[in-house]
């Protein structure tokens, strides 16, 4: 299999610390990369260099064989993240969320894609209200229907299922299968179990 | 392009406006700052005339410091600034949509008060038209440079104080030609020197701010 993404001798320095160094790896469609670590071994700092928010101390990433500080537009189309923040605004309603979040991308949402999104991630109640007074577990499932509305070829997912109840869980795990089994890419941290459902995702362990 | 930076504007105005409470922070700063000085100083004509736009300049330029320490901030604590950094658009659109709407949430109000600000110092009529001109053309200059320091300062604990340490020094032209304009009308030597000078000092924000700010942005978002 070709390999879409590819990342060769990554280091990361936080401060005077280093962090990690001689990373790579490839991924090629219809896998997953589960990145592994302890607290502060720089899961994080590399999923943010992966993205293209952080510069990398050495090494470099490459989308479609292309440097990823290059091919900006691009990547910016195919790829997907959510951090730990959820990246959606508490004064506007779900539904502007993901609308202003897709046109920020250049794309157009109409409603009826937005509504089957947010119905599918559970939201459906919570449609017109301002998302201050959704919980914290429901904030993440709007930047979950974010992820579902964008269509990005790559997903890059730090701590996915923090503050998700079991059902939350399950659903971004079945996400993720689906995504992965439709020819997708999916790189994402967690602390927590991942099942997969018969999907065995290739392991990076970073900072040992 | 476009539709992206009008959508960076559109959002920011929205946001705004469901927030007017912040919004209107800003203003009534701008309005009790300039009104102290004739209570401070006392109802001579002739002085509160000679002070009248340095007063009203200076004000602006506070007021607009004021807001700017949030441009960036919030969207950097709720993890949109990412979102929008990640877009695949050029990150200087941003900093200018940020801009642009910054003037327009801000700046705009100011140039509508601005005029009955200017009769609490006994402006007369010409002069009170210029000083709106000399504000319509230097308050986008305070957007545009503010973003530099919003862009620097973030996620630093105290901000908002370094953002004016930084930032005042670089306000000073925009002061000096906007306040001379009306000056000049009042001395009667014209303004046009100084509102071209205002205008030269526009243009050179406008292609460099935006550009210096986004550098900014993404080493301090790193």
């Amino acid at each position: 299999m070709p390999s879409m993404l590819s990342a060769n001798e990554l280091a990361c320095e936080r401060g005077e610390r280093l962090l990690f160094k001689n990373l790579g790896f490839e991924l090629g469609n219809g896998e997953a990369l589960l990145v592994r670590g302890g607290n502060g071994h720089g899961k994080t700092s590399l999923l943010r260099i992966l993205c293209g928010l952080s510069v990398p101390a050495a090494g470099v990433v490459r989308w479609r064989g292309e440097a990823i500080s290059k091919a900006h537009e691009q990547y910016g189309r195919e790829m997907a993240y959510i951090g730990h923040a959820n990246g959606i605004k508490d004064d506007l309603t779900p539904m502007e969320n993901l609308r202003i979040a897709a046109a920020l991308d250049g794309r157009v949402l109409d409603d009826a894609s937005a509504v089957a999104a947010l119905a599918q991630v559970g939201l459906s109640r919570c449609m017109d209200l301002p998302a201050r007074v959704l919980s914290f577990g429901q904030r993440r499932r709007v930047a979950l229907a974010g992820l579902m509305t964008a269509g990005a070829l790559l997903w890059i997912l730090d701590e996915p299922l923090t503050g998700l109840d079991v059902h939350g869980v399950a659903m971004v795990e079945q996400m993720i299968h689906d995504h992965v089994v439709a020819g997708g890419l999916a790189i994402m941290t967690t602390h927590q179990p991942l099942a997969l459902d018969g999907l065995t995702p290739k392991i990076l362990s970073v900072g040992d | 392009m476009l539709k992206f930076l009008f959508t960076v504007i559109r959002r920011d105005v929205l946001l705004a406006a469901r927030r007017r409470g912040d919004w209107l922070t800003a203003q009534f700063f701008f309005v009790m700052v300039v009104s102290m000085f004739p209570l401070g100083i006392g109802p001579e004509p002739g002085m509160l005339r000679t002070i009248g736009p340095g007063v009203v300049w200076v004000a602006a330029l506070l007021a607009s410091l004021l807001s700017m320490e949030r441009l960036f901030a919030d969207d950097y604590r709720d993890g949109t600034l990412e979102q929008m950094l990640l877009s695949p658009y050029p990150t200087t659109l941003l900093t200018l949509g940020k801009a642009i709407a910054h003037w327009i949430i801000n700046g705009i109000p100011l140039l509508l008060i601005a005029p009955l600000l200017g009769i609490q110092f006994n402006l007369p009529a010409d002069a009170l038209w210029i000083l709106v001109l000399s504000l319509a053309i230097g308050t986008p200059i305070l957007s545009l440079l503010g973003s530099i320091g919003a862009a620097l300062t973030l996620g630093l604990r105290g901000g908002g104080a370094l953002i004016t340490l930084l930032i005042m020094p670089l306000y000073v032209p925009a002061l000096i030609f906007g306040a001379g304009a009306v000056e000049g009308v009042l001395s009667g030597t014209g303004s046009e020197a100084h509102l071209s000078l205002l205008g030269a000092f526009l243009m050179m924000s406008l292609l460099l701010a935006p550009w210096v700010s986004a550098m900014a942005l993404k080493v301090s978002v790193e």
